[in-house]
């Protein structure tokens, strides 16, 4: 016993001592969507400089709880914190890069893009009052197509997810009964529909099922060539999703007000109406101002070299404008005497 | 060694004086013959290393202690997490069907519902086609097929449950919606109570489909623990039943299932465990539709284990969090009481054969 314990005692000596070797490493975790990229950042950066990002994809909710826990260095999350609870928690936010949501279908003979939705419409259709693909609603939207008389299969999300958010975020804003009787959430009381794991769980159902429709990230349909559909913007004219209309919606938005942006519905006559940005989240009062700097930094970088990146893998960098706000937003980030922590 | 064995059957005697080893391994009755059967401990001879035998001694019950001290400490953090939704709900969360994040309004009906019908779609399928498998290997199969065979079973176990999700909802689920689900409603349309049972979108997931997966899931598990139990049937017993005339039937079912039964119910239990805590392979099948409103087997539904999956990363921090944990509680609770009941079951057993002895 008192040797196993002395082993464990001089192990955890051992390790506390080890700790302060790897300041510069630091460790970050949260949301799946942006994984791949800050993935792809970290090795690029560690080539660059030979500093180690750790990213864990545990989830949004999950990293929000490990950044106010103070157990990482940064967390990421999909679902912007709104100002008050920001100043409330003591944390900072501020976005990487935009994706979009996109409705998929599965109709035999309907080619992508060629099938156009209205919110209101998606909206009546997960909620079950628009069961048919002939439904008069939709065929108001298609008058060219040959709709066929069948029942629609909805697909949605079964693990709660960023994209599920942006996308019940956005049906509430543009479907009144969506709001009222099912709201907007990372997980949301589904009136109907099975539930896909993951984008490839839902994108799995929506190409086995006949007549299905779902929906995925962006980067899903495009490497997959899933037959997406266009959807009507605020401004009332139909579009396809691609990196310009995600760019219009991010455009629009007032980011040196505040990073609080979901970027549903925006107005502009390009912009796809199911955009969101990725965020970042750190303590404004830094205990360990080594390992805030490491994240600024990185950061920095990222900005500055990582746009290419993000482009490869379908994800849309921030505008140049939004760049320079947020590493304006990077001076209220202090040291416990409080001292702007730099990252130059 | 003969005075030891006073109190025990004389059948105990005979067969464990000719396989020794292995009716003692499996009959709990015999397995007490052998304890108290074991050679008087030889006379103490001085050890050089006292210290190091207690040392040992201390080192094992820290470990035994160990497990225990966790099993508490999960139960009670499970309860601490869980503790907000068992204030708001009570039991009545049981019976509860909503499950609505957005309001945070949770009940676990539909989970709980979903565990316990996957479970007993899975027992239903498993158990026959284990017995199956187990008594061709030990009675009928020819020698040279026994080996590949009990291999290739044992081998299923090793099939990581992910991809029997996977395969389940590419391949499987496909399947059964074309040649069992369609064929089932045009037969059974119309047919009260029976057509309902059947209804649903023709996609293949739901109950069914995950209580069949659970089923091939837990089929090697049962099989192997049946198949060695029925291996160590003393041979004595199976021949004097053969040699009085019995069909291979009769044998089975008269000798060597109540010599075994012990072993088969263990068997089953733990492929019931299995079933009960299966988490990726349902996940990808059920559906994960929060519903009671049919009660079809094809319609999609959600399981304890799936929802804690699929909601757990990104609940926030509040009641949706703890409702979950709650959920956890619950499947603890139906697990432990699986185990109860096979061991009072087995209990029961015993005592009834001692009766008949």
């Amino acid at each position: 016993m008192k040797k196993i314990s002395t082993f464990a005692a001089t192990g955890l000596v051992a390790v506390a001592f080890a700790l302060p070797a790897f300041a510069q490493d630091v460790t970050g975790a949260g949301a799946s969507f942006p994984a791949p990229l800050y993935a792809k950042w970290a090795a690029d950066y560690n080539k660059a400089t030979g500093v180690k990002i750790n990213y864990q994809s545990v989830g949004s909710g999950a990293g929000l709880k490990q950044i106010e826990a103070k157990t990482v260095d940064f967390g990421a999350s999909d679902m912007p914190l709104k100002d008050e609870e920001l100043k409330a928690k003591g944390l900072v936010q501020f976005p990487t890069v935009i994706g979009g949501v996109i409705p998929v279908v599965n109709i035999e003979g309907i080619k992508p893009g060629e099938l156009k939705l209205s919110g209101a419409v998606l909206g009546d259709i997960y909620l079950g009052k628009i069961t048919k693909w002939n439904d008069p609603a939709i065929k108001a939207l298609n008058s060219s197509l040959n709709l066929p008389d069948a029942a629609i299969a909805p697909v949605r999300r079964a693990d709660g997810s960023g994209t599920s958010f942006l996308f019940t975020n956005y049906l509430s804003k543009v479907n009144a009964d969506w709001k009222s009787k099912v709201g907007e959430g990372t997980a949301v009381n589904w009136p109907t529909g099975a539930g896909g794991k993951g984008n490839e769980g839902v994108a799995a159902f929506v190409n086995r099922l006949p007549n299905s429709i779902g929906y995925v990230e962006y980067a899903y349909v495009k490497q997959n060539k899933m037959t997406y559909a266009q959807l009507q913007n605020a401004a009332g004219s139909f579009v396809s999703p691609d990196d310009t209309a995600f760019k219009a919606a991010a455009a629009g938005a007032e980011w040196s007000k505040t990073f609080y942006q979901v970027l549903t519905n925006q107005p502009g006559k390009d912009s796809w109406p199911i955009t969101g940005a990725t965020f970042i989240l750190m303590q404004k009062a830094q205990d360990k101002p080594a390992q805030a700097a490491s994240v600024l930094k990185f950061f920095d970088w990222a900005y500055k070299n990582g746009d290419k990146t993000a482009d490869d893998l379908d994800y849309v960098p921030m505008p140049p404008t939004v760049k320079t706000a947020i590493t304006e937003e990077w001076v209220t980030v202090k040291d416990a005497a409080g001292k702007v922590i730099s990252y130059k | 060694m003969s005075s030891n064995l006073e109190g025990v059957p004389a059948r105990e005697h005979t067969v464990s004086s000719t396989f020794p080893a292995p009716a003692g391994a499996l009959d709990r009755s015999a397995g007490r013959a052998r304890v108290s059967s074991a050679n008087p401990p030889p006379a103490k001879v001085p050890r050089s290393g006292p210290m190091a035998d207690r040392l040992f001694g201390l080192a094992a019950k820290c470990a035994a202690l160990l497990t225990l001290a966790l099993l508490i400490g999960i139960l009670i953090s499970l309860v601490m997490g869980a503790w907000p939704a068992i204030q708001k709900y009570g039991l009545g969360f049981l019976t509860r069907s909503v499950w609505d994040p957005v309001q945070e309004d949770f009940g676990g009906l539909v989970m709980i519902y979903g565990t316990l019908a996957t479970s007993a779609i899975a027992l239903i399928i498993a158990v026959p086609v284990s017995f199956g498998i187990a008594l061709f290997l030990t009675e009928l199969s020819p020698a040279w097929l026994k080996r590949p065979l009990g291999t290739a079973i044992e081998l299923l176990a090793a099939v990581p449950s992910i991809v029997y999700g996977m395969w389940g909802l590419l391949v499987f689920g496909p399947i059964l919606a074309t040649y069992v689900q369609q064929p089932l409603q045009k037969l059974l349309a119309g047919v009260p109570y029976l057509g309902a049972l059947v209804s649903g979108p023709p996609v293949g997931i739901g109950i069914l489909s995950a209580g069949i997966i659970l089923a091939i899931m837990i089929i090697p598990f049962i099989a192997s623990v049946m198949r060695d139990v029925f291996e160590v049937t003393p041979a004595l017993l199976k021949e004097s039943a053969y040699g009085l005339g019995s069909t291979t039937w009769e044998v089975v079912s008269k000798v060597v299932l109540p010599y075994t039964k012990a072993g088969v119910v263990g068997g089953i239990m733990l492929g019931l465990g299995r079933a009960l805590g299966e988490t990726m392979a349902v996940t990808f099948v059920i559906g994960n539709m929060n519903q009671l409103n049919s009660l079809s087997v094809f319609e999609a539904a959600n399981s304890i284990t799936s929802a804690l999956a699929n909601e757990f990363a990104e609940a926030g921090a509040g009641l949706h969090q703890a409702a979950l944990m709650y959920l956890g509680l619950v499947l603890f609770f139906i697990t432990f009481v699986v185990l109860a009941l096979s061991k009072v079951m087995l209990q029961r057993m015993q005592k009834s054969e001692g009766k008949k002895a």
